[in-house]
């Protein structure tokens, strides 16, 4: 057991959370932050797909790794993370239908999502199964993380509500208060990210 | 001694370093170097080029200049107000009084936030305060509808000092105008209450007593507007005569071509911003204008284009910014038509947009270091070449 909660094995799951965070510090999968974040409910479904998706497929690619021949194991990780996607979509499309048409394409489009090709590369292929998932989930989570945020602020601002239910009391709409359109806009995610970023790496400053 | 001289002597001990309030110490000194010119010259390095006015001078001449504009824009919200709701239209001096109360309060609320914010970040920083939010302060009531509430205008305010300017390194560093940027942050995040249904044009209620209330929501299209409105048949010449004097509805101090123009007259005689940015700004726009019309793309002539909405206020004020606008000589020119073409453009071909300056100088911003790299870029090859040919 404490094998399995080795420190190393703890670092592959928490150090993507904060210190590692695939958005704030390796900057990828930008794209679907900016998509998929002007209502809080997609960008929570977003995420936890994420974190299934790359946790599965650095899990099966994990296992696989000594078998793939090096010069298609691209075409085999696209194959492994297509059928996944392919699963998680059809998922959506079964329990939360509304959620799913919201996201539309950007479900299909994880297969493109830079986090994933860059866990299966840069861990999947060189470690064990076990850490493979930690990792997985932990980048997953620093994604969701950063895009729960996103949609925190764009919701709460954009809409006045969060997962659909009114937050913003009546009387502040009576004295004047107005939502503000730019949030609903993807150009305002691209700033707020870029607000997180800079958080991050101020309150990170000491620790590098 | 002079008395104000005499005051920040008596301040100074308190907020040196170790004093009891050196939590204000950039407070002090960027009233005082406001108020007096530094007595103290840069002594690091070999060769210091120093112009005779220092940029808190140029700043407070751009503000002058700004100031027959904003008056009248104060006249013409009295003005307004007494043309909607049928008052006394010869009452000038309780138009401009009205016009003064309706529009101080944004003018306090865009310092008091604006300032506030540069004041906190110089302190933390520890560096000297920048008085690059002098002129915007000011420029920024005047480029939003009257009836724009304050808490929008803070808000706009804390963004654009905050994202357009502090994070690029404050005064001087910015990339985009800081006071186009709150309004553009305001244009698109409240298009309701910037442009939208056309009762924003017009102060609607009384203010301590003064100005007029209107019976029913009284609409106003700017003139722009107007045109932009399906089965427009071209302006009267009463409108376009109103346009340049700015009698009409707008934004508070861009209405006035005339008052503009003093303005704009003072800062190219003292130098301060590029005739040749302004002239390229309007010759663009005008032909431009020219090329819509002979098209047969819209009613509006060629030189309605040029005094009507924020055209003349954006070339003279907005697009002559030093910061933002190209530096090289050549480049001006360019910038200047680019921009003239943009804002019209916008207008004739985008049914959504009625105004396009803001939209047109922000680009523009975005490119004035490229057309600077290039203009320099190509100076350099043209010089290589002579020597190589010798």
């Amino acid at each position: 057991m404490s094998k399995l909660f080795s420190n190393e094995n703890k670092a592959a799951f928490t150090n993507p959370l904060s210190m590692d965070n695939p958005v704030t510090v390796q900057v990828l999968g930008i794209c679907s932050a900016l998509a998929v974040t002007s209502q809080l409910k997609p960008a929570i479904v977003m995420g936890l797909s994420v974190t299934v998706i790359t946790a599965f497929s650095n899990v099966i690619i994990s296992l696989l790794r000594k078998t793939i021949p090096n010069r298609i194991r691209i075409i085999v990780q696209l194959v492994v993370v297509a059928a996944l996607v392919t699963i998680v979509s059809q998922l959506l499309k079964a329990y939360v239908y509304d959620v799913s048409v919201q996201l539309s394409v950007y479900v299909g489009l994880i297969i493109t999502n830079c986090i994933l090709m860059g866990r299966l590369e840069a861990f999947a292929m060189q470690n064990g199964p076990w850490p493979s998932f930690l990792d997985g989930i932990g980048n997953g989570l620093g994604y969701a993380a950063i895009l729960v945020i996103v949609g925190f602020v764009r919701e709460l601002l954009g809409f006045g509500t969060l997962l659909g239910y009114n937050v913003i009391p009546q009387f502040l709409y009576d004295a004047g208060y107005k939502n503000n359109g730019m949030m609903v806009m993807p150009a305002m995610s691209l700033i707020i990210v870029g607000c997180v970023i800079w958080a991050h790496r101020s309150i990170n400053k000491e620790k590098k | 001694m002079n008395p104000i001289k005499k005051l920040f002597d008596n301040i100074h001990p308190y907020v040196e370093e170790g004093g009891k309030f050196h939590a204000f110490r950039s407070l002090v000194d960027g009233f005082e170097t406001f108020a007096f010119v530094p007595n103290t010259t840069s002594r690091v390095g070999s060769v210091n080029i120093h112009d005779a006015i220092d940029s808190k001078r140029i700043m407070s001449f751009v503000v002058i200049a700004l100031l027959p504009a904003l008056l009248f824009g104060m006249f013409n919200v009295g003005f307004q107000n007494a043309l909607a709701c049928g008052g006394d239209m010869t009452d000038y001096v309780g138009m401009f009084l009205y016009g003064l109360l309706a529009v101080l309060p944004k003018i306090i609320v865009s310092y008091v936030v604006g300032l506030g914010i540069e004041f906190v970040v110089a302190q933390w920083k520890n560096e000297e305060i920048q008085e690059g939010y002098l002129v915007s302060g000011i420029i920024i009531p005047m480029i939003v509808p009257v009836t724009c509430p304050l808490w929008m205008l803070a808000v706009a305010v804390a963004f654009s000092v905050i994202l357009a300017k502090e994070i690029f390194g404050g005064t001087g560093m910015n990339i985009f105008n800081p006071a186009l940027i709150a309004r553009a942050f305001l244009f698109f995040s409240y298009p309701t209450a910037m442009t939208g249904d056309a009762t924003v044009w017009v102060a609607q209620d009384t203010i301590f007593g003064l100005g007029y209330k209107a019976a029913d929501a009284y609409t106003a299209a700017t003139p722009l507007g107007e045109a932009a409105v399906a089965g427009f048949q071209g302006f009267t010449p009463e409108t376009i005569q109103d346009a340049v004097i700015g009698l009409v509805p707008g934004c508070i101090g861009e209405t006035s071509v005339i008052a503009i123009a003093l303005g704009g007259l003072l800062l190219l005689y003292t130098g301060i911003a590029s005739w040749k940015i302004m002239l390229s700004v309007f010759v663009g726009g005008a032909a431009t204008g020219y090329l819509m019309q002979a098209l047969g793309l819209t009613e509006i002539q060629w030189y309605e284009q040029l005094v009507l909405g924020g055209f003349a206020f954006g070339a003279v004020f907005m697009a002559t910014d030093p910061v933002t606008s190209c530096r090289t000589e050549c480049g001006k020119y360019v910038y200047g038509l680019l921009i003239g073409f943009i804002a019209v453009l916008v207008r004739v071909l985008n049914p959504g947009y009625p105004e396009g300056m803001m939209l047109a100088i922000l680009l523009l911003n975005l490119f004035a270091s490229l057309i600077d790299y290039c203009f320099v870029q190509s100076n350099i090859n043209m010089r290589a070449k002579r020597v190589s040919k010798k």
